[in-house]
Protein backbone atom coordinates (compact mmCIF):
# COMPACT_ATOMS: atom_id res chain seq x y z
CA UNK A 1 0.00 0.00 0.00
CA UNK A 2 1.19 3.50 -0.74
CA UNK A 3 2.42 5.62 2.17
CA UNK A 4 -0.16 8.32 1.61
CA UNK A 5 -2.91 5.72 1.85
CA UNK A 6 -1.52 4.43 5.15
CA UNK A 7 -1.28 7.97 6.49
CA UNK A 8 -4.84 8.61 5.38
CA UNK A 9 -6.05 5.46 7.07
CA UNK A 10 -4.12 6.28 10.25
CA UNK A 11 -5.41 9.84 10.33
CA UNK A 12 -8.97 8.70 9.77
CA UNK A 13 -8.76 6.10 12.51
CA UNK A 14 -7.26 8.66 14.91
CA UNK A 15 -10.04 11.13 14.18
CA UNK A 16 -12.65 8.39 14.67
CA UNK A 17 -11.08 7.47 18.03
CA UNK A 18 -11.51 11.04 19.24
CA UNK A 19 -14.91 11.58 17.65
CA UNK A 20 -16.55 8.36 18.86
CA UNK A 21 -17.09 9.07 22.56
CA UNK A 22 -17.34 12.87 22.11
CA UNK A 23 -20.04 12.25 19.51
CA UNK A 24 -22.07 10.33 22.10
CA UNK A 25 -22.09 13.36 24.38
CA UNK A 26 -23.04 15.61 21.45
CA UNK A 27 -25.99 13.31 20.77
CA UNK A 28 -26.95 12.93 24.45
CA UNK A 29 -26.70 16.66 25.09
CA UNK A 30 -28.53 17.54 21.84
CA UNK A 31 -25.64 19.66 20.66
CA UNK A 32 -25.61 18.71 16.98
CA UNK A 33 -26.38 22.29 15.97
CA UNK A 34 -23.77 23.54 18.41
CA UNK A 35 -21.21 21.35 16.65
CA UNK A 36 -22.33 22.66 13.27
CA UNK A 37 -21.88 26.21 14.52
CA UNK A 38 -18.35 25.43 15.72
CA UNK A 39 -17.53 23.86 12.36
CA UNK A 40 -18.37 27.16 10.68
CA UNK A 41 -15.28 28.58 12.37
CA UNK A 42 -13.02 26.20 10.44
CA UNK A 43 -12.60 28.50 7.45
CA UNK A 44 -11.53 31.46 9.57
CA UNK A 45 -9.17 29.19 11.48
CA UNK A 46 -7.54 27.87 8.31
CA UNK A 47 -7.15 31.39 6.90
CA UNK A 48 -5.63 32.74 10.10
CA UNK A 49 -3.38 29.69 10.23
CA UNK A 50 -1.96 30.62 6.83
CA UNK A 51 -1.67 34.27 7.83
CA UNK A 52 0.18 33.51 11.07
CA UNK A 53 2.13 30.57 9.65
CA UNK A 54 0.80 27.99 12.11
CA UNK A 55 -0.59 24.52 11.50
CA UNK A 56 -4.19 24.73 10.22
CA UNK A 57 -5.36 22.12 12.76
CA UNK A 58 -3.95 24.18 15.63
CA UNK A 59 -5.40 27.44 14.32
CA UNK A 60 -8.82 25.85 13.75
CA UNK A 61 -8.78 24.43 17.27
CA UNK A 62 -8.01 27.87 18.73
CA UNK A 63 -10.78 29.60 16.75
CA UNK A 64 -13.32 26.87 17.57
CA UNK A 65 -12.48 27.15 21.25
CA UNK A 66 -12.81 30.93 21.12
CA UNK A 67 -16.22 30.61 19.49
CA UNK A 68 -17.30 28.00 22.04
CA UNK A 69 -16.34 30.28 24.92
CA UNK A 70 -18.23 33.20 23.32
CA UNK A 71 -21.30 30.97 23.09
CA UNK A 72 -20.91 29.85 26.69
CA UNK A 73 -20.76 33.46 27.88
CA UNK A 74 -23.56 34.71 25.64
CA UNK A 75 -25.79 31.88 26.80
CA UNK A 76 -26.03 33.64 30.16
CA UNK A 77 -28.10 36.47 28.80
CA UNK A 78 -31.67 35.31 28.81
CA UNK A 79 -33.23 37.27 25.95
CA UNK A 80 -31.98 35.59 22.77
CA UNK A 81 -32.39 31.81 22.65
CA UNK A 82 -29.32 29.63 22.34
CA UNK A 83 -30.61 28.36 19.02
CA UNK A 84 -30.71 31.85 17.52
CA UNK A 85 -27.36 32.72 19.09
CA UNK A 86 -25.74 29.74 17.41
CA UNK A 87 -27.18 30.83 14.09
CA UNK A 88 -25.86 34.37 14.50
CA UNK A 89 -22.36 33.46 15.60
CA UNK A 90 -21.91 30.55 13.18
CA UNK A 91 -22.67 32.67 10.16
CA UNK A 92 -20.79 35.71 11.41
CA UNK A 93 -17.64 33.67 11.87
CA UNK A 94 -18.13 31.90 8.52
CA UNK A 95 -18.57 35.25 6.76
CA UNK A 96 -15.43 36.53 8.47
CA UNK A 97 -13.62 33.45 7.17
CA UNK A 98 -14.79 34.11 3.60
CA UNK A 99 -13.67 37.74 3.79
CA UNK A 100 -10.22 36.85 5.08
CA UNK A 101 -9.83 34.14 2.46
CA UNK A 102 -10.76 36.62 -0.28
CA UNK A 103 -7.54 38.47 0.48
CA UNK A 104 -5.37 35.39 0.24
CA UNK A 105 -4.42 33.77 -3.06
CA UNK A 106 -2.89 30.60 -1.64
CA UNK A 107 -5.80 29.60 0.54
CA UNK A 108 -8.32 30.01 -2.24
CA UNK A 109 -6.54 27.21 -4.06
CA UNK A 110 -6.94 24.90 -1.07
CA UNK A 111 -10.41 26.03 -0.15
CA UNK A 112 -12.15 22.97 -1.55
CA UNK A 113 -9.81 20.79 0.50
CA UNK A 114 -10.89 22.43 3.72
CA UNK A 115 -14.56 22.53 2.85
CA UNK A 116 -14.74 18.87 1.86
CA UNK A 117 -11.70 17.41 3.58
CA UNK A 118 -8.59 15.95 2.04
CA UNK A 119 -7.77 12.74 3.84
CA UNK A 120 -5.19 11.73 1.21
CA UNK A 121 -3.09 14.78 2.06
CA UNK A 122 -2.68 13.81 5.74
CA UNK A 123 0.98 14.36 6.58
CA UNK A 124 3.21 13.22 9.40
CA UNK A 125 2.62 16.41 11.41
CA UNK A 126 -1.12 15.94 10.95
CA UNK A 127 -0.81 12.37 12.24
CA UNK A 128 0.94 13.58 15.39
CA UNK A 129 -1.71 16.23 15.95
CA UNK A 130 -4.57 13.81 15.30
CA UNK A 131 -3.29 11.08 17.60
CA UNK A 132 -2.26 13.62 20.22
CA UNK A 133 -5.82 14.95 20.18
CA UNK A 134 -7.24 11.43 20.37
CA UNK A 135 -5.04 10.67 23.38
CA UNK A 136 -5.97 13.89 25.19
CA UNK A 137 -9.68 13.38 24.48
CA UNK A 138 -9.63 9.77 25.68
CA UNK A 139 -7.69 10.61 28.83
CA UNK A 140 -9.90 13.60 29.69
CA UNK A 141 -13.09 11.61 29.14
CA UNK A 142 -11.84 8.74 31.30
CA UNK A 143 -10.81 11.20 34.01
CA UNK A 144 -14.14 13.06 34.17
CA UNK A 145 -16.47 10.36 32.83
CA UNK A 146 -18.96 10.17 35.68
CA UNK A 147 -19.03 13.95 36.16
CA UNK A 148 -19.71 14.34 32.43
CA UNK A 149 -22.52 11.80 32.64
CA UNK A 150 -23.96 13.54 35.71
CA UNK A 151 -23.94 16.97 34.03
CA UNK A 152 -25.48 15.44 30.90
CA UNK A 153 -28.26 13.73 32.84
CA UNK A 154 -29.26 16.75 34.90
CA UNK A 155 -27.23 19.88 35.38
CA UNK A 156 -29.03 21.07 38.52
CA UNK A 157 -28.74 17.73 40.24
CA UNK A 158 -25.03 17.58 39.41
CA UNK A 159 -24.47 21.13 40.69
CA UNK A 160 -26.34 20.42 43.92
CA UNK A 161 -24.18 17.36 44.49
CA UNK A 162 -20.99 19.32 44.12
CA UNK A 163 -20.00 18.57 40.52
CA UNK A 164 -18.18 21.64 39.11
CA UNK A 165 -20.70 22.03 36.30
CA UNK A 166 -19.16 25.06 34.56
CA UNK A 167 -15.71 23.49 34.46
CA UNK A 168 -17.10 20.21 33.12
CA UNK A 169 -19.03 22.04 30.40
CA UNK A 170 -15.92 23.96 29.44
CA UNK A 171 -13.87 20.76 29.37
CA UNK A 172 -16.39 19.25 27.00
CA UNK A 173 -16.31 22.25 24.67
CA UNK A 174 -12.51 22.07 24.71
CA UNK A 175 -12.67 18.42 23.62
CA UNK A 176 -15.32 19.11 21.00
CA UNK A 177 -13.21 21.93 19.51
CA UNK A 178 -10.28 19.48 19.29
CA UNK A 179 -12.40 16.84 17.57
CA UNK A 180 -13.70 19.35 15.03
CA UNK A 181 -10.19 20.59 14.31
CA UNK A 182 -8.86 17.11 13.50
CA UNK A 183 -12.10 15.95 11.89
CA UNK A 184 -12.06 18.80 9.37
CA UNK A 185 -8.74 17.49 8.04
CA UNK A 186 -10.41 14.14 7.32
CA UNK A 187 -13.89 14.95 6.00
CA UNK A 188 -13.87 18.75 5.77
CA UNK A 189 -15.75 21.56 7.44
CA UNK A 190 -19.09 20.76 5.81
CA UNK A 191 -19.09 17.13 6.88
CA UNK A 192 -17.13 17.14 10.13
CA UNK A 193 -20.24 17.12 12.32
CA UNK A 194 -21.39 14.00 10.49
CA UNK A 195 -18.18 12.27 11.57
CA UNK A 196 -19.06 13.23 15.14
CA UNK A 197 -22.77 12.44 15.38
CA UNK A 198 -23.56 9.76 12.78
CA UNK A 199 -21.49 6.96 14.39
CA UNK A 200 -22.87 7.89 17.83
CA UNK A 201 -26.45 7.86 16.57
CA UNK A 202 -25.82 4.52 14.83
CA UNK A 203 -24.41 3.10 18.07
CA UNK A 204 -27.51 3.82 20.17
CA UNK A 205 -29.33 0.62 19.34
CA UNK A 206 -26.28 -1.50 19.89
CA UNK A 207 -25.69 -0.33 23.45
CA UNK A 208 -27.23 -0.91 26.87
CA UNK A 209 -24.86 1.38 28.79
CA UNK A 210 -23.22 4.74 28.09
CA UNK A 211 -19.81 3.04 27.88
CA UNK A 212 -20.99 0.47 25.35
CA UNK A 213 -22.40 3.28 23.24
CA UNK A 214 -19.08 5.16 23.32
CA UNK A 215 -17.15 2.05 22.29
CA UNK A 216 -19.66 1.12 19.58
CA UNK A 217 -19.60 4.68 18.26
CA UNK A 218 -15.82 4.58 17.99
CA UNK A 219 -15.88 1.20 16.25
CA UNK A 220 -18.48 2.39 13.75
CA UNK A 221 -16.39 5.50 13.09
CA UNK A 222 -13.28 3.42 12.41
CA UNK A 223 -15.16 1.00 10.18
CA UNK A 224 -16.67 3.92 8.23
CA UNK A 225 -13.25 5.51 7.71
CA UNK A 226 -11.69 2.26 6.51
CA UNK A 227 -14.57 1.28 4.26
CA UNK A 228 -15.06 4.83 2.95
CA UNK A 229 -11.38 5.17 2.10
CA UNK A 230 -11.36 1.80 0.36
CA UNK A 231 -14.43 2.62 -1.71
CA UNK A 232 -13.04 6.01 -2.61
CA UNK A 233 -9.80 4.49 -3.93
CA UNK A 234 -11.67 1.70 -5.71
CA UNK A 235 -14.14 3.90 -7.56
CA UNK A 236 -12.20 7.13 -7.51
CA UNK A 237 -14.80 9.10 -5.56
CA UNK A 238 -14.04 11.76 -2.90
CA UNK A 239 -13.04 10.14 0.40
CA UNK A 240 -14.78 12.44 2.91
CA UNK A 241 -18.27 12.03 1.45
CA UNK A 242 -17.63 8.29 1.00
CA UNK A 243 -16.80 7.96 4.72
CA UNK A 244 -19.90 9.88 5.73
CA UNK A 245 -22.08 7.82 3.37
CA UNK A 246 -20.79 4.57 4.85
CA UNK A 247 -21.49 5.83 8.38
CA UNK A 248 -24.97 6.93 7.33
CA UNK A 249 -25.56 3.51 5.79
CA UNK A 250 -24.62 1.88 9.10
CA UNK A 251 -26.99 4.27 10.87
CA UNK A 252 -29.83 3.32 8.50
CA UNK A 253 -29.10 -0.36 9.05
CA UNK A 254 -29.04 0.18 12.84
CA UNK A 255 -32.65 1.31 12.72
CA UNK A 256 -33.56 -2.31 11.98
CA UNK A 257 -32.04 -3.45 15.28
CA UNK A 258 -34.55 -3.54 18.14
CA UNK A 259 -33.50 -1.10 20.87
CA UNK A 260 -31.13 -2.91 23.17
CA UNK A 261 -31.07 -2.17 26.73
CA UNK A 262 -32.10 -3.88 29.86
CA UNK A 263 -35.65 -5.09 29.48
CA UNK A 264 -38.24 -4.20 32.06
CA UNK A 265 -38.41 -7.86 33.04
CA UNK A 266 -34.90 -8.36 34.35
CA UNK A 267 -35.15 -5.92 37.26
CA UNK B 1 -21.54 12.35 71.23
CA UNK B 2 -25.15 11.36 71.60
CA UNK B 3 -25.72 10.98 67.89
CA UNK B 4 -29.35 11.90 68.35
CA UNK B 5 -30.45 15.17 66.84
CA UNK B 6 -30.55 17.93 69.39
CA UNK B 7 -34.07 18.61 70.63
CA UNK B 8 -33.87 22.25 69.88
CA UNK B 9 -32.24 22.65 66.53
CA UNK B 10 -32.29 26.41 66.79
CA UNK B 11 -29.15 26.24 68.94
CA UNK B 12 -27.05 24.49 66.32
CA UNK B 13 -25.13 26.32 63.65
CA UNK B 14 -27.05 26.28 60.36
CA UNK B 15 -26.13 23.69 57.76
CA UNK B 16 -26.95 26.26 55.15
CA UNK B 17 -27.93 29.86 55.44
CA UNK B 18 -28.96 32.55 52.97
CA UNK B 19 -28.48 36.13 54.07
CA UNK B 20 -30.12 39.02 52.30
CA UNK B 21 -30.28 37.14 49.00
CA UNK B 22 -31.66 39.14 46.07
CA UNK B 23 -31.97 38.09 42.47
CA UNK B 24 -33.44 39.72 39.39
CA UNK B 25 -34.30 38.15 36.05
CA UNK B 26 -34.04 41.08 33.71
CA UNK B 27 -36.03 43.88 35.31
CA UNK B 28 -38.18 41.53 37.37
CA UNK B 29 -37.17 41.06 40.99
CA UNK B 30 -37.51 37.38 41.85
CA UNK B 31 -35.97 37.36 45.32
CA UNK B 32 -35.72 40.38 47.55
CA UNK B 33 -33.46 40.33 50.60
CA UNK B 34 -34.37 36.78 51.60
CA UNK B 35 -33.02 35.27 54.81
CA UNK B 36 -33.42 31.58 55.48
CA UNK B 37 -31.49 28.97 57.45
CA UNK B 38 -31.72 25.20 57.87
CA UNK B 39 -30.21 23.44 60.85
CA UNK B 40 -29.48 19.77 61.46
CA UNK B 41 -32.60 17.85 62.47
CA UNK B 42 -34.93 20.62 61.34
CA UNK B 43 -37.60 20.47 58.63
CA UNK B 44 -38.05 23.87 57.00
CA UNK B 45 -40.88 24.20 54.52
CA UNK B 46 -41.11 26.93 51.92
CA UNK B 47 -44.65 27.89 50.99
CA UNK B 48 -45.90 30.55 48.64
CA UNK B 49 -48.00 31.05 45.55
CA UNK B 50 -46.83 30.22 42.04
CA UNK B 51 -44.11 32.60 40.99
CA UNK B 52 -43.19 33.46 44.57
CA UNK B 53 -39.60 32.45 43.91
CA UNK B 54 -39.57 29.17 45.84
CA UNK B 55 -37.71 27.10 43.29
CA UNK B 56 -35.39 29.99 42.52
CA UNK B 57 -34.50 30.32 46.19
CA UNK B 58 -33.80 26.58 46.35
CA UNK B 59 -31.53 26.87 43.34
CA UNK B 60 -29.67 29.78 44.93
CA UNK B 61 -29.23 27.87 48.19
CA UNK B 62 -27.91 24.85 46.29
CA UNK B 63 -25.38 27.02 44.48
CA UNK B 64 -26.96 26.42 41.07
CA UNK B 65 -27.77 30.12 40.67
CA UNK B 66 -25.59 32.98 41.80
CA UNK B 67 -27.51 35.69 43.69
CA UNK B 68 -27.12 39.33 42.58
CA UNK B 69 -26.52 40.32 46.16
CA UNK B 70 -26.45 38.69 49.54
CA UNK B 71 -24.63 35.50 50.41
CA UNK B 72 -25.22 31.80 50.86
CA UNK B 73 -23.17 30.06 53.52
CA UNK B 74 -22.85 26.28 53.54
CA UNK B 75 -21.18 24.45 56.39
CA UNK B 76 -17.85 23.13 55.08
CA UNK B 77 -18.02 19.77 53.28
CA UNK B 78 -21.81 19.72 53.40
CA UNK B 79 -23.28 16.63 51.72
CA UNK B 80 -26.48 17.56 49.94
CA UNK B 81 -29.20 15.29 48.65
CA UNK B 82 -31.45 17.03 46.13
CA UNK B 83 -34.77 15.93 44.70
CA UNK B 84 -35.80 18.28 41.89
CA UNK B 85 -39.40 18.94 40.88
CA UNK B 86 -39.06 16.67 37.90
CA UNK B 87 -36.26 15.35 35.79
CA UNK B 88 -36.44 14.98 32.06
CA UNK B 89 -35.03 11.77 30.73
CA UNK B 90 -33.99 11.12 27.19
CA UNK B 91 -34.05 7.60 25.75
CA UNK B 92 -31.06 8.49 23.60
CA UNK B 93 -28.80 7.76 26.57
CA UNK B 94 -28.82 4.07 27.45
CA UNK B 95 -28.64 4.01 31.23
CA UNK B 96 -30.30 1.90 33.90
CA UNK B 97 -31.93 3.04 37.12
CA UNK B 98 -29.14 1.29 39.02
CA UNK B 99 -26.41 3.13 37.14
CA UNK B 100 -28.18 6.46 37.63
CA UNK B 101 -28.53 5.87 41.36
CA UNK B 102 -24.87 5.01 41.83
CA UNK B 103 -23.46 7.71 39.56
CA UNK B 104 -21.01 9.61 41.74
CA UNK B 105 -21.68 7.49 44.84
CA UNK B 106 -21.08 3.78 44.29
CA UNK B 107 -23.11 1.38 46.42
CA UNK B 108 -23.77 -2.35 46.36
CA UNK B 109 -26.99 -3.48 44.72
CA UNK B 110 -28.42 -4.68 48.04
CA UNK B 111 -28.10 -1.23 49.57
CA UNK B 112 -29.77 0.26 46.49
CA UNK B 113 -32.72 -2.07 46.68
CA UNK B 114 -33.05 -1.46 50.42
CA UNK B 115 -33.28 2.31 49.99
CA UNK B 116 -35.63 1.88 47.05
CA UNK B 117 -37.85 -0.41 49.15
CA UNK B 118 -37.81 2.15 51.93
CA UNK B 119 -39.32 4.81 49.69
CA UNK B 120 -41.83 2.32 48.29
CA UNK B 121 -40.21 1.95 44.88
CA UNK B 122 -40.78 -1.12 42.76
CA UNK B 123 -37.86 -3.41 41.93
CA UNK B 124 -36.82 -1.45 38.87
CA UNK B 125 -33.05 -1.23 39.26
CA UNK B 126 -32.43 -2.95 35.94
CA UNK B 127 -34.90 -0.86 33.95
CA UNK B 128 -33.86 1.83 31.51
CA UNK B 129 -34.14 5.18 33.28
CA UNK B 130 -36.12 6.70 30.42
CA UNK B 131 -38.84 4.05 30.64
CA UNK B 132 -39.95 4.29 34.27
CA UNK B 133 -43.02 6.38 35.12
CA UNK B 134 -42.91 9.88 36.58
CA UNK B 135 -43.96 8.64 40.02
CA UNK B 136 -41.31 5.91 39.95
CA UNK B 137 -38.74 8.48 38.89
CA UNK B 138 -39.51 10.72 41.88
CA UNK B 139 -39.05 7.74 44.20
CA UNK B 140 -35.79 6.89 42.48
CA UNK B 141 -34.62 10.49 42.93
CA UNK B 142 -35.55 10.41 46.62
CA UNK B 143 -33.81 7.05 47.08
CA UNK B 144 -30.76 8.37 45.26
CA UNK B 145 -30.64 11.43 47.51
CA UNK B 146 -30.96 9.27 50.66
CA UNK B 147 -28.29 6.89 49.40
CA UNK B 148 -25.79 9.72 49.53
CA UNK B 149 -26.38 9.95 53.30
CA UNK B 150 -26.96 13.69 53.06
CA UNK B 151 -26.61 16.14 55.91
CA UNK B 152 -29.09 18.35 54.11
CA UNK B 153 -31.97 16.99 52.07
CA UNK B 154 -33.54 19.48 49.66
CA UNK B 155 -36.87 18.61 48.09
CA UNK B 156 -38.54 20.88 45.55
CA UNK B 157 -42.19 19.80 45.36
CA UNK B 158 -40.70 16.38 45.02
CA UNK B 159 -43.75 14.21 44.98
CA UNK B 160 -45.97 15.90 42.43
CA UNK B 161 -46.15 12.72 40.32
CA UNK B 162 -46.90 10.45 43.26
CA UNK B 163 -50.50 9.75 44.22
CA UNK B 164 -51.87 11.53 47.26
CA UNK B 165 -51.97 8.69 49.79
CA UNK B 166 -48.42 7.62 49.10
CA UNK B 167 -47.42 11.29 49.25
CA UNK B 168 -48.35 11.59 52.89
CA UNK B 169 -46.66 8.24 53.56
CA UNK B 170 -43.53 9.53 51.91
CA UNK B 171 -43.54 12.78 53.87
CA UNK B 172 -43.96 10.77 57.06
CA UNK B 173 -41.07 8.61 55.91
CA UNK B 174 -38.91 11.68 55.33
CA UNK B 175 -39.73 12.91 58.84
CA UNK B 176 -38.91 9.44 60.22
CA UNK B 177 -35.56 9.22 58.51
CA UNK B 178 -34.86 12.77 59.65
CA UNK B 179 -35.47 11.64 63.24
CA UNK B 180 -33.12 8.68 62.80
CA UNK B 181 -30.34 10.32 60.85
CA UNK B 182 -30.72 13.86 62.11
CA UNK B 183 -30.28 15.61 58.79
CA UNK B 184 -31.83 18.95 57.95
CA UNK B 185 -34.64 19.10 55.42
CA UNK B 186 -35.55 22.00 53.16
CA UNK B 187 -38.84 21.38 51.43
CA UNK B 188 -40.99 23.24 48.95
CA UNK B 189 -44.61 22.23 49.14
CA UNK B 190 -47.94 23.35 47.84
CA UNK B 191 -49.82 21.06 50.14
CA UNK B 192 -50.60 22.88 53.37
CA UNK B 193 -51.92 19.68 54.99
CA UNK B 194 -48.50 18.11 54.70
CA UNK B 195 -46.78 21.32 55.68
CA UNK B 196 -48.74 21.58 58.89
CA UNK B 197 -48.29 17.91 59.76
CA UNK B 198 -44.54 17.55 59.52
CA UNK B 199 -42.71 20.85 59.64
CA UNK B 200 -40.72 22.65 62.29
CA UNK B 201 -40.43 25.98 60.56
CA UNK B 202 -42.55 27.43 57.79
CA UNK B 203 -41.18 30.17 55.59
CA UNK B 204 -43.84 31.97 53.60
CA UNK B 205 -42.28 33.46 50.51
CA UNK B 206 -43.63 36.09 48.16
CA UNK B 207 -40.36 37.24 46.58
CA UNK B 208 -39.50 38.50 50.05
CA UNK B 209 -40.05 36.48 53.21
CA UNK B 210 -43.58 37.40 54.36
CA UNK B 211 -43.37 35.61 57.63
CA UNK B 212 -41.57 32.72 59.21
CA UNK B 213 -42.03 30.61 62.30
CA UNK B 214 -43.87 27.57 63.61
CA UNK B 215 -46.71 26.43 61.35
CA UNK B 216 -49.40 27.64 63.78
CA UNK B 217 -47.87 31.05 64.16
CA UNK B 218 -47.47 31.52 60.42
CA UNK B 219 -51.10 30.54 59.87
CA UNK B 220 -52.29 33.48 61.94
CA UNK B 221 -49.88 35.97 60.46
CA UNK B 222 -51.70 38.76 58.59
CA UNK B 223 -49.47 38.39 55.52
CA UNK B 224 -50.23 34.67 55.31
CA UNK B 225 -53.94 35.42 55.55
CA UNK B 226 -53.76 38.09 52.89
CA UNK B 227 -51.87 35.69 50.59
CA UNK B 228 -53.79 32.49 51.13
CA UNK B 229 -57.09 33.83 52.45
CA UNK B 230 -58.87 33.81 55.78
CA UNK B 231 -60.66 30.58 54.96
CA UNK B 232 -57.47 28.59 54.48
CA UNK B 233 -55.97 30.04 57.60
CA UNK B 234 -58.99 28.95 59.66
CA UNK B 235 -59.20 25.54 58.03
CA UNK B 236 -55.66 24.74 58.92
CA UNK B 237 -55.79 26.31 62.35
CA UNK B 238 -58.66 23.93 63.16
CA UNK B 239 -56.99 21.01 61.42
CA UNK B 240 -53.85 21.61 63.40
CA UNK B 241 -55.73 21.85 66.67
CA UNK B 242 -57.57 18.63 66.08
CA UNK B 243 -54.76 16.48 64.79
CA UNK B 244 -51.35 17.69 65.74
CA UNK B 245 -50.57 17.37 69.36
CA UNK B 246 -47.97 15.67 71.42
CA UNK B 247 -48.40 13.99 74.75
CA UNK B 248 -46.44 14.92 77.79
CA UNK B 249 -45.17 12.39 80.32
CA UNK B 250 -48.59 12.16 82.00
CA UNK B 251 -50.39 11.54 78.77
CA UNK B 252 -51.86 14.98 78.62
CA UNK B 253 -52.07 16.25 75.07
CA UNK B 254 -49.66 19.03 74.40
CA UNK B 255 -50.71 20.86 71.33
CA UNK B 256 -48.14 22.97 69.64
CA UNK B 257 -50.29 25.91 70.64
CA UNK B 258 -49.61 25.06 74.27
CA UNK B 259 -46.04 26.11 73.74
CA UNK B 260 -45.34 29.62 74.94
CA UNK B 261 -47.46 31.83 72.74
CA UNK B 262 -45.32 32.73 69.83
CA UNK B 263 -45.79 35.35 67.22
CA UNK B 264 -44.58 34.63 63.77
CA UNK B 265 -41.47 36.66 63.34
CA UNK B 266 -42.16 39.30 60.75
CA UNK B 267 -39.47 39.34 58.14
CA UNK B 268 -37.03 42.19 58.04
CA UNK B 269 -38.42 43.88 54.97
CA UNK B 270 -41.94 44.80 54.12
CA UNK B 271 -43.45 46.74 51.35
Amino acid sequence: MEDFVLRALGGGIGAALAAGPVGCFVVWRRMAYFGTALAHAVLLGVALGFLLQIEPIVAVFAICLLLAVCLLLLERQRVISVDALLGVLAHAVFAAGLVVVAFMERVRVDLIGYLFGDILSVGVVDLWLIFGTAAVVTAALAWQWSNLLAVTLNQDLAAAEGVPVERIRFLFLFLLAGVIAVGMKIVGMLLVVALVIVPAAAARRMAATPEQMAVASTAIGIASVAAGLFVSLLWDIPAGPAIVLVASGIFAASLLIPVRGPSREDG
Amino acid sequence: MTGAPSRDPSEAAPLVEARGVSLRFGRRSVLDAVDIAVRAGEIVTLIGLNGAGKSTLIRVILGILEPDSGEVLQSPGLRVGYVPQHMQRDPVMPITVERFMTLGSPAPRKALQRVLDEVGGDPILGHPLAEISGGEMQRVLLARALLREPQLLVLDEPLAGVDVTSQSDLYRLIADIRDRRGFGVLLVSHDLHLVMAATDTVVCLNRHVCCTGRPQAVLRHPEFISLFGQHLSETFAVYQHAHDHRHDALGEPLSIEADPPEQARPAGRHR
